[in-house]
């Protein structure tokens, strides 16, 4: 039966190039929908290492999509081996709704299982003309803001928390003062996009907003990619810890016979070799010969994590993104 | 009465306007966009747009986008058939339930379409525990794609037959079956050459649709590069990767289809006025 769709196969698809040599193992990893490259990139670096380490040729497949979607698929019975997700909710989910992982994934590799992470900055235009360098001049009168709608996006949450962040660090526990920022911040936005990629397309494309407010490692990218400085990336004093979460998925890569596999090519993201790759991809990492190295790309900052600023996941959503939550009472009031 | 008191549409010059803004309305909405697609996809010269087309992944995401249209357009083809004979020629209970039954999957959206097949035969699903016990993988491999696929454009092939077959009615099958002939031969002589035209022009939309499919695929297919990656989500994914020419590339491979298709459609209408100019104009689909 199986032959006989692969020759159907063959037959129908005249076009479709499959490589001739099978791989002696196979691993898929799911990611989130930006990172074909980097995963392009350190997928052959990987190759390379498993084969001086066993002898054995590994073929890498990718799936990409946002990353609840790709969560939503692997409960829904995609086999995935590994999940490299830029959000942690979509890997606890994983467990919660799939118990296709232990709770404790987190603590299986280094620095909460993120062998990466990045944070939330600005992208404004050439020469900075409305000097902007910290939270506290993006509720200027005079700037206009684009950023993802943290209703519909993780990145547009995470530029929200960054916010708050710093404005908890401001005020301390004066939640008037708190409040009254974010509601100005909120105010002088003039496109919420739905998406990253949208807000990115928005200010670049359609040249509209003083400043996007979106990950480090976008923000780097764009002003890499112009490269007569049409574009400048300022990073402020505080902001955002946003960690990108690695796991083996047990369920499936037991099913797959691929544990051993999975798990090297997470903890193998961890060699300062794989570090040095990421930061090329802009990323912030952990290596302290690499971070070394990046000083100047990657300032110093006062980084918040999730704990700090709301208490833990559950709380932002209950308290900040749900209907009718802070996000929608601060949107109200102007 | 008719010749003093003209219409208001026969007045030239609400005709000439009236034209003029269907014709600019066709331009700006339709045509330009179409043309935009190749020129972008060309913009970077024939080299790039070469080399994006024949990308490796790109590649596998146009054979298996012929295959999912290679599998549905057979299968759907000898379910609409099937249909549209059992609705026209036979009376039963619940015939026109089942007239009405072909339409859902026109009037339920794509994406709906795959959440359902998702509900089904999901891991978490009613069919999907017991396919997942047996080491079975429909959703996010290609049957799940060929599956959800043959849903969205199932009814195009019977919607094409129906009022076709009946509005030529049976005598001439009645004819066959009194001379003692069998119900192949029937079909073969009598009913196929009838509704040949409407078949192929059924058989066109069909493999339109199953070729550009994007909403009912994109929540099946689990977006694995080179393995159930379609063309339409290929686009999708190279415009994500700011790979705009790579993405205008791919898209035009899909607009050069439809094209095709319109091309296809055409000669067949053409076609179909010539066999039927006797009887009158139906009311298409």
């Amino acid at each position: 039966m199986k032959q006989l769709f692969k020759g159907l196969a063959l037959g129908a698809a005249l076009l479709s190039a499959q490589p001739a040599l099978a791989a002696d193992r196979e691993l898929l990893n799911t990611s989130y929908d930006i990172a074909r490259e980097l995963f392009a990139a350190y997928n052959e670096a990987f190759k390379k290492h498993w084969q001086e380490k066993t002898g054995e040729t590994v073929e890498i497949k990718q799936s990409h999509a946002g990353s609840s979607k790709q969560a939503q698929a692997i409960i829904q019975g995609l086999k995935a081996d590994v999940a490299t997700f830029n959000q942690v909710t979509d890997i606890d989910i994983l467990h919660q709704r799939g118990k296709l992982i232990p709770e404790d994934w987190a603590s299986r590799l280094p620095n909460n299982s993120s062998p990466y992470y990045s944070t939330m900055a600005f992208l404004v235009r050439e020469g900075n003309p409305k000097n902007i360098q910290n939270w506290d001049d993006l509720v200027r009168e005079d700037v206009q803001l684009v950023m993802p709608n943290p209703k519909t996006s993780g990145n547009g949450r995470y530029t929200y928390l960054a916010a708050l962040g710093y404005a908890q660090d401001q005020f301390g526990d004066n939640e008037d003062k708190v409040d009254q920022f974010m509601a100005e911040l909120l105010g002088q936005v003039r496109v919420f996009d739905s998406g990253g990629r949208g807000a990115t397309t928005t200010f670049v494309e359609r040249g509209i907003g003083d400043v996007l407010l979106t990950f480090e490692s976008e923000v780097l990218n764009i002003a890499d990619r112009f490269e007569n400085g049409e574009y400048v990336a300022v990073t402020p004093k505080v902001s955002f810890l946003a960690e990108f979460p690695v796991t083996w998925i047990d369920d499936y890569a037991e099913q797959n016979g691929t544990e051993a596999l999975a798990k090297e090519y997470l903890e193998h993201l961890y060699t300062e070799e794989s570090q040095r790759l990421l930061a090329g991809f802009n990323y912030r990492v952990h290596d302290a010969a690499v971070k070394a190295e990046n000083a100047d790309r990657f300032p110093d900052l006062k980084l918040l994590s999730i704990d700090d600023i709301t208490g833990g996941w559950e709380n932002a959503m209950s308290d900040h993104f749900s209907s009718g939550g802070k996000l929608d009472q601060l949107q109200r009031r102007r | 009465m008719a010749s003093h008191n003209r219409r208001i549409g026969d007045q030239p010059w609400v005709r000439r306007s009236l034209i003029g803004l269907a014709m600019a309305l066709t331009i700006i909405l339709l045509v330009i966009p179409v043309v935009l697609i190749f020129v972008q996809a060309l913009g970077t010269g024939w080299s790039t747009f070469a080399g994006n087309v024949l990308d490796e992944y790109t590649l596998d995401a146009i054979g298996l986008t012929l295959f999912v249209a290679a599998l549905t357009v057979p299968l759907n083809l000898v379910f609409g058939t099937a249909l549209a004979w059992s609705v026209t020629r036979f009376r039963f209970p619940g015939r026109k339930l089942l007239i009405t039954l072909i339409d859902i999957p026109f009037a339920v959206s794509p994406v709906v379409a795959g959440l359902l097949y998702l509900l089904l035969y999901g891991r978490n699903g009613w069919l999907g525990g017991w396919l997942s016990t047996h080491d079975v993988q429909l959703m996010f491999a290609w049957p799940g794609i060929v599956m959800v696929t043959v849903f969205v454009t199932c009814p195009f092939v019977a919607r094409e037959l129906i009022p076709l077959m009946q509005q030529q009615g049976s005598e001439e099958e009645e004819a066959g079956v009194v001379l003692g002939a069998s119900g192949w031969r029937i079909f073969r002589k009598i009913t196929l050459p009838n509704i040949k035209w409407a078949l192929i022009y059924g058989v066109v939309l069909t493999n339109a649709r199953a070729v550009g499919e994007f909403g009912a695929v994109s929540v099946v297919s689990g977006n694995i590069r080179g393995e159930t990656n379609t063309l339409p989500l290929h686009v999708e994914l190279l415009y994500q990767d700011y790979n705009i020419a790579g993405a205008f590339a791919s898209a035009s491979l899909l607009a050069g289809i439809a094209i095709l298709t319109l091309i296809a459609k055409a000669f067949v209408e053409w076609r179909q006025s010539q066999t039927e100019d006797a009887a009158p104009e139906e009311g298409g689909a």
